[in-house]
This record gives C-alpha cells, structure tokens and sequence, in this order.
C-alpha cells in the first residue's frame, strides 16, 4: 500500500443548474461515501470549503440537463448525474470513478500510528531506540519524526509506554492519555512507573532476550529441544504483553531474538547518534 | 467588511470505534439538515497518515470548527501532515466526550472558541527535511 498515491476529492454540487437534494438524500449519500473511506465537501454559498489542487475531483450532483460549466483548469473533474440513484450505487459509481483515476483505495490499511506531541517530547529518543519496527527516525535537524506510519503495527501503543513524558499517542486508543486526552500528574507518575517495560522485566528488555536467546541456544544445543525453546520465549512475550497491553499477536510476530538484538542496536545507534549531534 | 463564519470540517472516524457512532451520526444529519457547507472525511488519521493536501487547505484556510476527537490528538495530526492548525484559528469539538447536541450546537455557530492547546512548540518549528540517518 502507498500512502503517497493521491485521493479523489468528491464535492456534492446543489448549487446553480443543479437540484438541491432533501435533507434526508444529502444525509444517505454522504454517510454511504464516508463509509466507503471517501471524504466529501458539501458546498453552499455560506461557508468557506477548501479550495481545490490537483487532486482528480469527482462533481456529484441532482442535474437536471447538462452538468454546470467548468472553468478552464488543469484539475480533472469528472461530472456525475446522481438523480437516480441510491447510495448503495453511488458508492459503486464513486468506486468506479476512483480506479479510472488510479486514486488511493481507502481501507487498505487501517491509520494506526503514533502522533507526537512536540509540546511535550524532550527528544531523547526513546521511541526510537525502541520501536522494533522502524516506524520513527530523525529530521534534517536530528528531532525525533514519525516517518513510516505503515510499519506500526495495529492496536500496539508500546511505544507510548516507553516516553517518559506521556507525548506519544495514538489517536483511536481506548483510553487517555494514550488517546490524546490531557495528561494529568497522575498520568505522569503512572506512566514512569509503568512505562520502564524493560525494568518490570528486570533490566534492559533487549539485553534479556539476548539472555535468554543464549540460554537458550545453550538448552538447544544440548537438547535440541525446539519446543522448549519457543515456550520460553512465549513465556517472555506474554509477560511483555500483559506489561504494556501489547497485542499478543504483536508480540508473537516478533523476529527471532537475534534478529531483535540486531534491530535493537541499529535503533540504539541511530539514537546515539543523533543524541550526540 | 465582516469575516465569512469558520468552515467547518467533520470526522467519520471510520476505521476505529472509539466515537460513539450515534453522536458521529446525530452530528453529520444535523449538518446535513442545516443546509450549511461543510467538509466530511472519513478518517482524519488516514488524511494524516497521507499527509493530505486538503489538510494543508484547510489549515490555511482561515477560521475552521472541527468534529472530531481529543483538540491535543487534533492539533499534532495536522502538525504530522505538515499542516499545523493556528492555535487562534481553531476550534475543536471532541466527539469522544461531548453530546451530539452540544456539538451541532456549537459547529454551527459563528463564533469560534479556539481550544488547541498551547505549548512550547511553536508553529514555525516545523519538522525539516528527513535526514540520512532517518
């Protein structure tokens, strides 16, 4: 999935040379498009509504005769009569309309990524050295960034455990202030004390999977013994899970060890370094 | 000359449950039944995510009421997009706590409350080009 792919701007037309529709339609129609993952502008004259760009634009509308004149202009726009239709057929139509123009499917994939509050961040680069996922990096002036929303992975808000200033959220998080609700000092004190997932398993958590990955390789090498292996480690990410309320089936989709280790230290480094910048 | 009302910019909130759905649809009917321009997304964080031209136009746009979910969430999606709300210009009506009358209510009316909340950062610090270490 490309979250670069541009999307297909709808605009409900009721104005001049178009049938303005009964409230009940309007509602049908918009609701049936945002279900569809579209977003859709509602134009009338007593508000501003954002001015078009380059994006293809998708004109529906109650047309009595011929659609409305278009000034001369680089934007496509595609014009719809949508006098006979239910909203079920517009969203087909809509569908349509958005593969001829090769614009972004919505739905893909859902937004599940963290937001900082730079009020907030101190920049110490925790997020980063700890995401496993390569979701953060640096800017050219080595702050902290959110710079692959895709690789976070679904319902995990770990990495809002670890900031010790509560200034990572997650939008459709359940509760606050994970979900962007104010942070209280109670939130704080909580958020210190459970936030350190590596101290509540006794240590840095990457250096106990190496640990563990040792023994384990140790307990394998003598009994080759694979399922004992995988408890272990099962053992150890539930124990994760129930700490940060970690999805297990994140955590289960973790890479090995060794390859966490690697990981780890590719982000560690990439911390240091922009720390000591 | 007087200044045209905020626009106003409504939020599906599709891809998650965390929005009571009667309040998002008891607030997108009374829109709808008020005959008023306005813009519906399906999902600010998917426009985020995207970072969305249209966020960058609304951003810009002069005084905007938005329906949606918590202002601090609100303010640093924009700010992620590359489209950093005014804190003046702003208004954000939380859809997660308050009822769908009180926000009909008050997206409806010419007024506007800025509610962002204020910090250290300051719009201008906006996040420069990736660098090589990214």
């Amino acid at each position: 999935m490309s979250l670069s792919t541009p999307t297909l701007r709808i605009l409900l037309y009721e104005g001049e040379g178009a049938q303005p529709l009964a409230a009940a339609d309007r509602y049908a129609a918009i609701s049936s498009l945002l279900e569809k993952g579209y977003a859709v502008t509602r134009s009338a004259a007593d508000r501003p509504v954002a001015p078009a760009d380059s994006s293809p634009m998708l004109v529906l509308g109650r047309f009595p005769g011929s659609p409305p004149d278009v000034a001369e202009t680089d934007i496509p726009v595609h014009f719809h009569d949508i006098t006979a239709l239910a909203p079920a057929q517009l969203a087909d139509l809509v569908e349509t309309v958005r593969t001829d123009t090769g614009t972004a499917q919505h739905g893909a994939w859902k937004p599940w990524f963290p937001v900082i509050d730079y009020d907030r961040c101190t920049n110490c680069m925790q997020c980063l050295s700890f995401c496993l996922f390569g979701v953060y990096g640096v800017d050219g002036d080595r702050h902290i960034q959110v710079q692959n929303n895709d690789n976070c992975k679904t319902n995990c808000p770990a990495c809002s455990r670890v900031c010790p200033e509560a200034a990572i959220m997650f939008p459709k998080y359940k509760a606050g202030p994970i979900n962007g609700d104010l942070v209280s000092d109670a939130d704080l004190q909580k958020e210190k004390m459970k936030v350190d997932i590596s101290a509540l398993l006794g240590g840095d958590v990457y250096a106990m999977l190496r640990l563990r990955s040792e023994k384990a390789k140790s307990r394998f090498s003598k009994e080759r013994d694979s399922d004992k292996a995988l408890a272990e480690r099962q053992k150890c990410l539930i124990k994760l899970a129930a700490a940060g309320d970690i999805p297990p089936e994140v955590l289960m989709s973790l890479p090995s060890p060794e390859e966490i280790a690697r990981r780890a230290e590719e982000a560690q480094a990439k911390a240091a370094a922009a720390r000591g910048a | 000359m007087s200044q045209p009302p905020p626009s106003i910019l409504y939020c599906h909130c599709k891809y998650a449950q965390v929005v009571p759905k009667e309040v998002k649809d008891a607030v997108l009917r009374r829109l709808c039944e008020s005959g008023v321009a306005f813009e519906a997304v399906a999902d600010l964080c998917e426009m985020s995510a995207r970072r969305d031209p249209a966020l960058a136009r609304l951003a810009q746009a002069g005084p905007v009421k938005i329906a949606a979910c918590f202002p601090r969430a609100v303010k640093w999606l924009f700010h992620q997009a590359g489209a950093p709300l005014s804190p003046d210009q702003a208004e954000v009506l939380n859809m997660r706590t308050l009822t769908a009358e009180e926000i009909g209510t008050s997206l409806l009316a010419v007024d506007l409350h800025a509610n962002l909340p204020v910090g250290k950062f300051a719009p201008s610090d906006q996040p420069t080009a990736t660098s090589a270490l990214a």
